[in-house]
Order: C-alpha cells, then sequence, then structure tokens
C-alpha cells in the first residue's frame, strides 16, 4: 500500500538525529584518547565489568522493574474506569490526570519531601490521631513512591486510549454467548488491551531505568543508580568514552529485557514495539 | 477543541512577551552566565539603565554543566560565575580571556586576603565575588555539647540525625580533613582511609543531600548537617536554634569569581559590568540579597549589622587559618569519582 | 452498589495522590519565608515578585513557546511516521521501530550529549533552533508510540473499503483513519508536551544564550534553594490550565451529549 511512503519524512529525520548521534555514542565508546590521538579500544566496555558497576546496573534495573509493575497494577484499573465514563467526562478526567504532570518535576519531588519528612505533614496527621510518627523518606518505598509517583500517567494513558475504543459489540457478543463479567474482562478486553500495556511498559521501563532524580531526592543519596553513573562520567569526571561504554551496556541489556516482554505479544500481526 | 486551548495559550503569552522583550533591540548586549538566584535581579536592572544596554542573563546549577556550556563552543558569555577549582581548570584549557584591571579600579576595595589566591595567581583571570566556608550547622536543641570538631558527625549519639552533602569532593573533603589530610590529596592511602571512615559513617546518616538540607534543618528533622556557610546565614534567620561551627581541623574555603570567556564578544563591557558589581552599594545589595559573603570590604561596611558582624559569614582570621580551597583534580578525578562509588554502594 | 462506591474510592485515591504535591506546593506559595521547612505565615508577595521578575517571564515564555511548537510538529510528523510504519513489514520495520526508541531508552544526559556534539559538528550556532529540534527529537518518538497500538486496533479493512468506495486516499486517510486513532494521537500530543515542559537536560545542552526555559531556571537554584516565587508561578500555571479545563468541559458537554429530540447518539 501507498502508506508507508508516510513514513520517509521521519526516516531522513530518524537518520540524521538519531542514528548519527548512536554512532558518535558508539565511537566514543570504543574510543580512547591516548598520547593526544584517538584508538580504538574496547577497554571502556571492559571496565564495566567490575562489581560495583554491574550491581549498580542491577539495582536499577530492579528498580525500573518493581516501578513498571506497580504503575501496571495501579494504573490498569484507572484506565478501565476512566474508560467506561461518558465522553465528556472522561476526557476531563483523563486531562486533570496529566496535569499534574505539567508541573516541574523538581517541584513536585520537593514537595514529597515536605509531605514525607518526620515533622512533614503526613507525619503531622499521623501524630494528631495518636501514632508515633512514620519513617515515610530516605528509603526504598519512598523512592518507589517517587517512581510510581512520576510514571503512573505515561503507563494510565496508552491503556485508556485502547480501552476507550474496544467495539462495544465484541463485548455485547460475549455476554449473548453467556460469559460472565470475569470472562470477558480475561478473554475480551484484557487480550484486546494488551497493545497499550506493551506500549506502556515501554513509557515506563525504558526511562525508568535511566532516572536517577528522584532516588537522589526521596532516596537521600543512598542510592547509585545507573543514569547517576552515566551523568558522573558525563558531567563530572569528563570521561565522555566511559559514559558512553556504559550508556552502550545499558542500552543492550534493556533491549534484552524488552525482547522478552514483547513475547507476551500474543497477536502475531506484526510488532508495534521491539523486535 | 487542542487547537482553541493552544491558541489562547499562544495569545496570552505572547502578550506578555512583547511587554517584556520590547522594540529597540539596536542596544549593547551583554551575556552573563550565572549559578541560579545569585544574584539581586535589581543590581541588573540598574546595570542596564544606567550602561542603556541589555542583559542576556542565563543561569547554571553546577560548575560542571557550566563548563560544558563554554567549552563546547557555540555560544558567547561575556561574563561566567565559575568556582575556584573550575577556573583553574577553564585557565589552563585556555578558555578564558585575561582582564585588564585598568578597567576595574572598584578592584581596590576588595579585601587583600582574597586576591592573588594559588587558582589564579596575581587574579589575570578573574575578580571574586562571593566566597564561603564549609562547616557544621547544628540543631541547638538536639546537640548540647561543644562543637568544634569533624568527630561529632561520627559520633552514634545522633545515629539517623546526621546529614552529609552529596557531592563527591565536599563529603571525602570532610573525611579527609578529620584525618588531618589535604582535601586536595591524590595519595591513595590516605583517599582509601577517608572511604573506609564515610563507609563507617554510613550507618549513622540520614541522607546526602542537596539544597533540601535547608528545608530539613529548619524544620528539624536533623541534628547536624555539612553546609556552605552562605545557606546557614539563611538558616538561622529562619531557626533561632540553629547555630554553624567551623571545626578546628579545618575545612574548605570556596570562592566564586567572575571571569570572561574566551569568546566573550564585548569584553568592555564585561569589564564594565565587573567594575559596577563591585561598587560598595553594588556588592551589598547582592550580598543582603544572596546572604553569602562579599569579598568587598567596602560593600561588607555598608551591611546591616547582624549580617556584617556574624561569625558564620565573616569568621575571624583564626578561625579560617586551617582552611583550604579546592585544586582542580585534573586526571585524579577518576579516582575520587571510583572512591565515591564505592562508598555510595556500599550496603 | 458497593462496587461502584469503590470504584469511586479507587480514583479519588488516584487523584488524591496525583494532587497531593501540587497542593503543598500551592499551599507553600503564600508562606512568608524562603524555606519550605517552616509555615510563617500568610503573604502574597512572591506573587507581586513574579510580575516584576524578567528573567522567570522569559523562562516562562520559551518554556510554552518550545512545548507548544514542539508537541504540535512532533505530532503531525509522528502520526504520519506511525501510519507509515504500520504499512510496512519485515526487517525494515523492526530496524526502524528499534531506532526510533532510542531517545525513549536512552539517559537524558545520553541524547543531550549526543545531540550536542551533532550541533557542535556541523558547526550550528547554539539558539531557539537547537532547543526546538533537540526537543522535536525527544518527542516524535513517544508520538508513534501512543498511535501505533491504535493502528494495530484498527479494523484494516476500513480505509481499503473506504477507497472501494471510490474516496481517494488522503480521503481515507482524513476521514477514516484518523478519526479512527484519534485517541492515540491526542494522548500522544499530551506526552509530548509534558516532556517538552519539563525537559532540563537536554534542553541545557542544545540551548543558545538569552534562550532559557523554566526547568534550567529552577534546576539552576538548586544551589542556593528554590525561589518561592517559582511556586507562585506554578501555582498560578495550575490555576488557569483547571480554569482552561472547566471552560473546554462546559463547551464538550453540549457538543458530546447533544439534547435535541430525534438525533440518535
Amino acid at each position: 500500500m501507498k502508506m508507508k511512503i508516510f513514513s520517509y519524512p521521519y526516516i531522513v529525520w530518524l537518520a540524521i538525529f538519531i542514528v548519527v548521534p548512536l554512532f558518535l555514542v558508539l565511537f566514543y565508546a570504543v574510543t580512547v584518547v591516548e598520547g593526544g590521538s584517538l584508538k580504538f579500544t574496547m577497554e571502556n566496555l571492559k571496565r564495566f565489568l567490575d562489581k560495583n558497576y554491574l550491581d549498580v546496573l542491577w539495582v536499577s534495573i530492579k528498580l525500573a522493574l518493581e516501578t513498571t509493575v506497580i504503575t501496571l497494577i495501579l494504573g490498569y484499573p484507572v484506565g478501565m474506569i476512566i474508560a467506561k465514563e461518558k465522553p465528556s467526562k472522561r476526557n476531563t478526567m483523563i486531562l486533570l490526570f496529566v496535569i499534574p504532570m505539567w508541573m516541574n518535576f523538581l517541584l513536585r519531588t520537593y514537595a514529597w519531601l515536605t509531605l514525607l519528612g518526620k515533622n512533614g505533614i503526613v507525619n503531622s496527621i499521623v501524630t494528631l490521631l495518636g501514632f508515633k510518627p512514620l519513617n515515610l523518606l530516605y528509603n526504598d518505598g519512598a523512592v518507589l513512591l517517587g517512581m510510581v509517583y512520576n510514571f503512573l500517567p505515561f503507563m494510565v494513558l496508552p491503556i485508556y486510549s485502547v480501552l476507550v475504543k474496544i467495539d462495544n459489540n465484541l463485548i455485547e457478543a460475549a455476554e449473548d454467548l453467556g460469559a460472565n463479567k470475569y470472562q470477558i474482562f480475561a478473554k475480551v478486553t484484557f487480550p484486546l488491551s494488551i497493545p497499550g500495556i506493551i506500549t506502556g511498559i515501554t513509557m515506563v521501563f525504558m526511562p525508568a531505568v535511566s532516572t536517577f532524580v528522584i532516588s537522589r531526592l526521596l532516596g537521600g543519596g543512598q542510592y547509585m543508580l545507573i543514569g547517576n553513573l552515566i551523568e558522573q562520567q558525563f558531567l563530572w569526571v569528563g570521561d565522555w568514552h566511559f559514559g558512553s561504554a556504559i550508556s552502550i551496556i545499558m542500552m543492550i541489556f534493556i533491549l534484552i529485557t524488552m525482547a522478552i516482554t514483547s513475547k507476551f505479544d500474543v497477536q502475531k500481526e506484526g510488532s508495534s514495539g521491539l523486535w | 477543541m487542542r487547537k482553541i486551548k493552544a491558541l489562547v495559550l499562544i495569545a496570552i503569552v505572547a502578550s506578555i512577551a512583547f511587554s517584556l522583550v520590547g522594540c529597540g533591540e539596536d542596544k549593547p548586549v551583554l551575556n552573563v552566565y550565572n549559578w541560579g538566584d545569585y544574584i539581586d535581579p535589581e543590581v541588573i536592572e540598574q546595570f542596564e539603565e544606567e550602561y542603556n544596554v541589555k542583559v542576556n542573563y542565563d543561569t547554571f546549577a553546577t560548575n560542571e554543566d557550566m563548563y560544558v556550556t563554554i567549552a563546547k563552543g557555540g555560544t558567547s558569555y561575556d561574563v561566567a560565575f565559575p568556582s575556584d577549582y573550575m577556573i583553574e581548570r577553564m585557565i589552563a584549557e585556555g578558555l578564558l580571556e585575561k582582564i585588564n584591571k585598568d578597567n576595574i579600579p572598584n578592584m581596590k576595595y576588595i579585601d587583600e586576603e582574597f586576591l592573588d589566591l594559588d587558582f589564579d595567581q596575581n587574579n589575570e583571570y578573574s575578580v571574586p565575588y562571593m566566597w564561603g566556608t564549609v562547616g557544621i550547622l547544628y540543631n541547638k536543641k538536639y546537640v548540647k555539647e561543644n562543637v568544634d570538631s569533624w568527630d561529632i558527625l561520627w559520633n552514634d549519639e545522633y545515629k539517623g540525625q546526621i546529614l552529609m552533602l552529596d557531592s563527591q569532593r565536599d563529603s571525602i573533603g570532610v573525611a579527609l580533613k578529620k584525618l588531618g589530610y589535604s582535601l586536595n590529596t591524590r595519595n591513595l592511602d590516605e583517599l582509601e582511609k577517608a572511604k573506609e571512615e564515610l563507609i563507617k559513617q554510613k550507618p549513622l546518616v540520614y541522607a546526602y543531600v542537596g539544597d533540601e538540607v535547608k528545608e530539613l534543618m529548619v524544620g528539624e528533622e536533623a541534628a547536624l548537617a555539612v553546609v556552605w556557610s552562605g545557606d546557614a546565614v539563611a538558616m538561622i534567620r529562619e531557626n533561632e536554634n540553629l547555630a554553624y561551627a567551623i571545626p578546628k581541623e579545618g575545612t574548605n574555603i570556596w570562592f566564586d569569581n567572575m571571569v570572561i570567556p574566551k569568546n566573550a564578544q564585548n569584553k568592555e563591557l564585561a569589564e564594565e559590568f565587573i567594575n559596577f558589581m563591585n561598587r560598595p552599594e553594588i556588592a551589598a545589595k547582592n550580598a543582603e540579597y544572596i546572604g553569602y559573603s562579599t569579598p568587598n570590604t567596602a560593600a561588607r561596611e555598608l551591611l546591616p549589622d547582624e549580617l556584617k558582624n556574624s561569625h558564620v559569614g565573616y569568621p575571624s582570621k583564626e578561625e579560617i587559618e586551617n582552611t583550604e580551597i579546592f585544586l582542580d583534580l585534573k586526571d585524579a578525578l577518576t579516582l575520587y569519582d571510583k572512591i565515591w562509588l564505592e562508598i555510595k554502594s556500599h550496603r | 452498589m458497593v462496587k461502584r462506591v469503590l470504584k469511586k474510592l479507587y480514583i479519588f485515591l488516584m487523584f488524591l495522590f496525583l494532587y497531593a504535591p501540587i497542593i503543598v506546593l500551592i499551599v507553600f506559595s503564600f508562606n512568608d519565608s524562603r524555606s519550605r521547612g517552616t509555615w510563617k505565615g500568610f503573604t502574597l508577595k512572591w506573587y507581586a515578585e513574579l510580575f516584576t521578575n524578567s528573567e522567570i517571564l522569559s523562562a516562562l515564555y520559551y518554556t510554552i513557546l518550545i512545548a507548544i511548537l514542539a508537541s504540535v510538529i512532533s505530532t503531525i510528523v509522528g502520526t504520519f511516521a506511525a501510519i507509515g510504519i504500520h504499512g510496512m513489514s519485515g526487517y525494515k520495520k523492526k530496524a526502524v521501530l528499534n531506532l526510533n526508541y532510542l531517545p525513549v531508552l536512552n539517559p537524558d544526559i545520553v541524547t543531550a550529549v549526543s545531540l550536542m556534539t551533532l550541533f557542535k559538528f556541523f558547526r550550528l550556532e547554539f539558539g531557539f533552533v537547537t532547543l526546538l529540534l533537540s526537543h522535536i527529537t525527544f518527542c516524535i518518538p513517544y508520538v508513534i508510540l501512543s498511535v501505533l497500538p491504535k493502528l494495530r486496533q484498527m479494523n484494516k479493512h476500513l480505509p481499503e473499503a473506504a477507497m472501494d468506495l471510490g474516496a481517494t486516499p488522503f480521503y481515507a486517510l482524513r476521514k477514516v483513519v484518523i478519526p479512527e486513532i484519534k485517541p492515540g494521537i491526542v494522548s500522544g500530543a499530551l506526552i509530548a508536551f509534558t516532556l517538552s515542559i519539563d525537559d532540563f537536560v537536554i534542553s541545557f545542552f542544545n540551548k543558545g544564550v538569552g534562550v532559557t526555559n523554566l526547568s534550567i531556571t529552577i534546576y539552576s537554584m538548586a544551589r542556593r534553594g528554590i525561589n518561592p516565587v517559582i511556586n507562585a508561578l506554578s501555582a498560578l500555571m495550575f490555576v488557569s490550565l483547571l480554569i482552561l479545563l472547566l471552560i473546554i468541559n462546559k463547551r464538550d458537554q453540549k457538543n458530546l451529549n447533544p439534547k435535541k429530540k430525534g438525533e440518535a447518539i
């Protein structure tokens, strides 16, 4: 069909703004400055195979996985509930859901400090009710909360937009054939929403692996994540070569993880995601 | 629907913008690059009016960010405000213009103690703007003893009540000073010992923080914190229970100076600006707004008593005897980075 | 009935979770203290200061301008790209898709630095244009990500049927395909706008003198502490967005729920 010509302008854009920079990163990753000139080497990549660095990668991926799972569990019902409202109401609701994200991210994260602190707002309520103050900040829970908070709309939006257009006739047909509410969900709604879920997972997991500001602010700097590591290399140490090498390694790991996820994509008609 | 929303927004914003930008773009332009919120906005306005120029004011968050922006080329800032070690690096890499001191007569107001320092001998490239120290901020309600040594941050009694800075050089520097070493050391042995100290301290630390330290200490969420003197002044203002001390083992003394980057387009105007900033009234205005310490003695005289007599902002010569300025670590950066990683990822 | 209440409660809790920090922000914009650690009394001084602070207003202007331009352009390009990609198959499709996801995958600093190196390589002067180009670069993949699932969901025979009935491909596109995938386009545009408004690292390294955005202004205050004027600005932005939303909602209610007699919905 003639449809694919529509993609040509973008492919040109891709080539310039994504592929070329990618090659630049690759170039940095496999070179090293020796005696004033560049030399090709695998040294940068090998440097990463140190227990400390691998630990950092593992912690980052683990946190991203936890965040993705929780946003999926919390976000799917939200998408479903909003999708079932009448059109004007659900448009408003979904916009209301997204608007908080337009407030600056740093400010919102700082606001969590005020909420979760020992003398913070939540604890003020807790002590008013007569309980002992809770330790809500600078621990794993706080970081996870901050991550979920940040990424929830990115999970809800794609799921919602797919659920909204599920053909009602399919649901009615299933009802006519005697299915109860749970069977309809399991056999009709959920499978049809999988493209949205995969998009949601993509939009949450991948950026989550490289996010580190949240863990720095809400985790009290006790975490060293891969995003942190990369930024330190580029900005603090000034070693763009090692920084690029770490980025390449991280990219590979994530692509592998995403490949595994898309195996769950039941619809075989071509891909909407990776691989 | 979306289009209308967008159009309305554009209309509103455009009208605000036009009332700001104004016409008359044929005025000379000065491009300034400074830390965020590090100048009294009225000072810029005054400069613009007096010299009939337009000032483009851009901000950065860290020295390293500023360095990348200037080093990458393709931009032309006339005045920038880096810190000591960064100035040393920029001079070594040929990124700065020499300053013609004849054009900056107001430099005479600057305290000699703060001129001709290691990172820029003879002040060929930079003019001091603000300075300060690093010290211990403590809450007198929770800390009854005398605070005069870094050791107190390793005291079990304050477990979970200690805040450290989430900054490699500052935190490693504290440990180095505690052990009696230089905070510019490249000695692997000394650094390993500092690392051990910091790892020992980890269970006692509530968090490694950035500027949130202000909110936390003012809100009394911790008893002790490592802070910069300028921030201490601001915090004590908000909460009288707080006090600041410079440990006897010594600490870091830091300087933010004004420089002229190599690709500046308007060098003369830049020097006018630097001279203007050193007028006693102007320097005093900035010092009062920011709360940090000015190296300009005439300006210090003009400050309100509570600021100029504060030993926090203006410690005595004895108090700053053991202080060191950060030097550019150059290739030792990788070493410090590795040490910091090991400290942070220790679980 | 219990189910209805549970659903309402759940949604309420989710919204509370989302809005709690915003409420804190707004409340503290009236705090007569620079620190968020204490409450020192009610004041409007930060709001007054806001309107005389040309640095912040200029940042606001550029932030919104770039966000609108970037999201509009990336939505248009991204939608067409998605339609095109949907029509592709095989290894070419996989390659294009995987490359497309790189800006999503990479940490901001890598995208920022690689774009910066690219611009440097072509000896471009950094300024408004480089800033806009970098924003568009990281927005388009998200648009494509949002639109593709809708394309997959769409019955592929629909456009064919339209063309069989005599529509030109372009007409089929306009009147059949686009309405089908509209929720995906809208959510893609929303995500693009959200990302652009909040971006710091990529903007910081790819902008020029005199052009700045709110994120950069805010992050630059990290060393000194955030000036509460920013809180005032955020509160105002939020309230104006809410009002805008309510106005649009009222309009939509009339459009989407017509009460005319004899009208089939």
